[in-house]
């Protein structure tokens, strides 16, 4: 399954002047936007400086994949590993567009190859290779590339012998790369088997959406899991299920909050306070292996 | 025999199918040139058969590996093996009839089984969840992979699902976590495992009980990461694009062999497995035995290392 949702702000940022609605209220274009939680107009410089997070309600905005490998990783430590590994187009799949076409746009709009940045770096000091998923590179699914970014990641961290941090923000496998994609899952759960036979420590956050065969794979098998505050997590997609069982779902379904009631995950915390936990983890976690 | 169910693509040849039994039905005593008649209908039957099988595209595949006369895994285990005995829950939190299990043996040797298992009547149909599992029956599945683990037992797995079932229960029972888990444990489960699709395969509920030595594929069995009819409708808005989306996927055996992801195809009687058990069973039981006979040469560590190198290098990007 894939999840589309336009862009953080995709709630009108409010035109120049006056609007039909807000007649009150006078808002230079791109400074002041109206949060799509609680729909309070705040300004952007305010939420960017806040980690993408609503200043009035907490909601806790997608972000993009490098921008969450800097508010993790010390700075100037990051070292992004195979940029070069970029999709091929094995199934020649056309749905109404090219998948071909499809990837060439999200690379000119992401300036990445595929959905995922992988690389190493220091957290707190301490040598960690971490991995952060760019949503809007076509849901941020996995097919062979994140695949194999994915279980490199994980090779490189045995090799190292360090802990691994995985930021998944997927709406699950890329059909368009049909069985290659879900065979993914498999190869980047195999890899996870051996780091945890390594004793090496590994953190899975989930952030807004994690679904389908991510979850479904190495998200789900962190020796600590971790959500953002009110992220979506699941197997299915609420539609999905709804049209399933043609109920409807309870409140606060695949959110959070009610799988950490649900014995899903260990932790929520929120985007601020995720690097310190991350950093007092991992020094716990990755105690043998010294620095 | 005439099938009860038929597909609308064999609609010629089941009219001849029903002349056939009805001739039968009325054999005047004795007569040879009523016979030669039948022998010569039946043939011809028969070429039809081979000829429409021959070349049915994805789509029909999909059909056949969903229909509702196909064996499922408790026919194949008691054609193929003795000595069944089902083993039942995940000691957790309930049976999951989806999901069948137990030891057996085959040509006398003690080994595992765990397949997907759909119902054929509306009761069963329910009670097995229309071959969709929950949580529980993946964890069951693991539990019988582990104990065949301990016993030094081949584990032997029959994929035959939708997918796994997408409900509130399932999501709050942690349904991709047991999927995840099972992943991770089979990758290194240190015994061989051989697995075959028989029907359909259903993205990663199928592949839960997939991760193994050598994958398998009946001849008209499907293996996808999403139904065609649910790739239909999210890109090209279009459920009933089924067909389109069956081909564009690459879902059938012959394909999937291309990909590198499944290791055999095993070739199924003329006109589908479900026109003749006996034979598809004879066929599987060789194609199991020889799978099984060809890795078990190999000791355990290299073995899992293989498996390993196997699911390690499926995937097809480009590097500059
Ligand atoms: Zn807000």
């Amino acid at each position: 399954m894939i999840w589309f949702k336009k862009d953080i702000f995709k709630k009108k940022t409010l035109a120049n002047g006056e609007t039909d609605r807000d007649k009150s209220v006078r808002v230079p274009v791109g400074l002041w936007v109206k949060c799509e939680s609680c729909s309070e107009i705040i300004y952007k410089k305010d939420v960017e400086k806040n980690l993408d997070v609503c200043t009035k309600c907490g909601h806790h905005y997608r972000i993009p994949a490098r921008a969450r490998i800097d508010m993790t990783i010390d700075e100037g430590t990051f070292k992004e590993q195979d940029q070069g590994v970029s999709p091929a187009d094995p199934l020649e799949f056309k749905d109404l567009k090219k998948y071909k076409d499809k990837l060439r746009a999200a690379q000119k709009e992401s300036g990445m190859n595929d959905a995922v940045v992988t690389g190493s770096g220091l957290i707190g000091g301490r040598r960690v290779f971490a991995a952060a998923f760019e949503f809007p590179f076509m849901g941020g699914s996995m097919g062979s590339v994140v695949g194999e970014k994915i279980a490199r990641l994980i090779e490189g961290a045995l090799e190292a012998k360090c802990g691994v941090i995985i930021f998944s923000s997927s709406g699950g496998a890329r059909m368009q790369e049909g069985i290659l994609s879900l065979m993914q899952m498999a190869k980047t759960s195999a890899a996870i088997a051996r780091l945890k036979d390594a004793g090496l420590p590994y953190i899975s956050v989930l952030t807004d959406p994690t679904m389908g065969g991510v979850t479904a794979s190495f998200a789900m098998l962190g020796d600590v899991i971790i959500a953002e505050p009110k992220a979506l997590v699941g197997f299915a997609g609420p539609r999905v299920i709804a049209e399933t069982i043609k109920q409807t779902l309870p409140e606060g379904f695949q959110r959070s909050e009610y799988i950490l009631e649900h014995g899903m995950i260990d932790m929520i915390v929120e985007r601020r306070h995720m690097k310190d936990t991350l950093t007092r983890l991992l020094a716990m976690l990755g105690h043998r292996h010294g620095q | 025999m005439a099938n009860k169910h038929w597909l609308e693509f064999e609609r010629h040849v089941v009219e001849l199918e029903k002349k056939i039994d009805e001739m039968k039905g009325h054999a005047p005593e004795g007569s040879a040139s009523h016979a030669d008649e039948i022998s010569k209908l039946e043939k011809k039957a028969k070429k039809i058969l081979s000829e429409i099988y021959s070349r049915l595209t994805p789509w029909q595949i999909t059909m056949v590996a969903r229909h509702p006369e196909r064996p499922y895994t408790l026919d194949y285990v008691h054609n193929v093996f003795e000595d069944f005995m089902e083993l039942h829950g995940d000691r957790r939190f309930r049976d999951d009839q989806a999901i069948v299990g137990g030891v057996a043996r085959l040509d006398g040797a003690p080994v595992m089984i765990i397949g997907n298992q759909k119902g054929r009547n509306t009761k069963e149909k329910i009670l097995r969840n229309f071959g969709m599992p929950n949580p529980e029956g993946y964890r069951k599945a693991l539990r019988l992979m582990e104990m065949a683990e301990r016993f030094s037992m081949p584990v032997f797995t029959f994929i035959d699902t939708p997918g796994a079932y997408p409900g509130i229960g399932a999501e709050e029972r942690g349904q991709s976590e047991a999927i995840a888990f099972n992943l991770m444990k089979m990758s290194t489960l240190k015994t061989p495992i051989i697995a075959t699709v028989i029907g359909e395969g259903g993205s990663g509920g199928a592949l839960a009980i997939g991760v193994a030595d050598r994958v398998m594929m009946l001849e008209f069995a499907t293996y996808s990461v999403i139904s065609p009819e649910g790739c239909a409708a999210i890109l090209w808005k279009d459920g009933s694009k089924a067909d389109l989306a069956a081909k564009t996927l690459k879902i059938d055996a012959g394909e999937l062999m291309k990909l590198g992801v499944i290791d055999k195809i095993i070739n199924e009687p003329v006109g589908g497995a479900h026109r003749d058990p006996r034979a598809i069973s004879t066929s599987l039981k060789t194609a199991l035995v020889s799978a099984l006979k060809d890795i078990k040469s190999s000791n355990v560590d290299s073995l899992v290392k293989n498996r390993y190198k196997k699911f390690r290098s499926i995937g097809v990007f480009s590097e500059g």
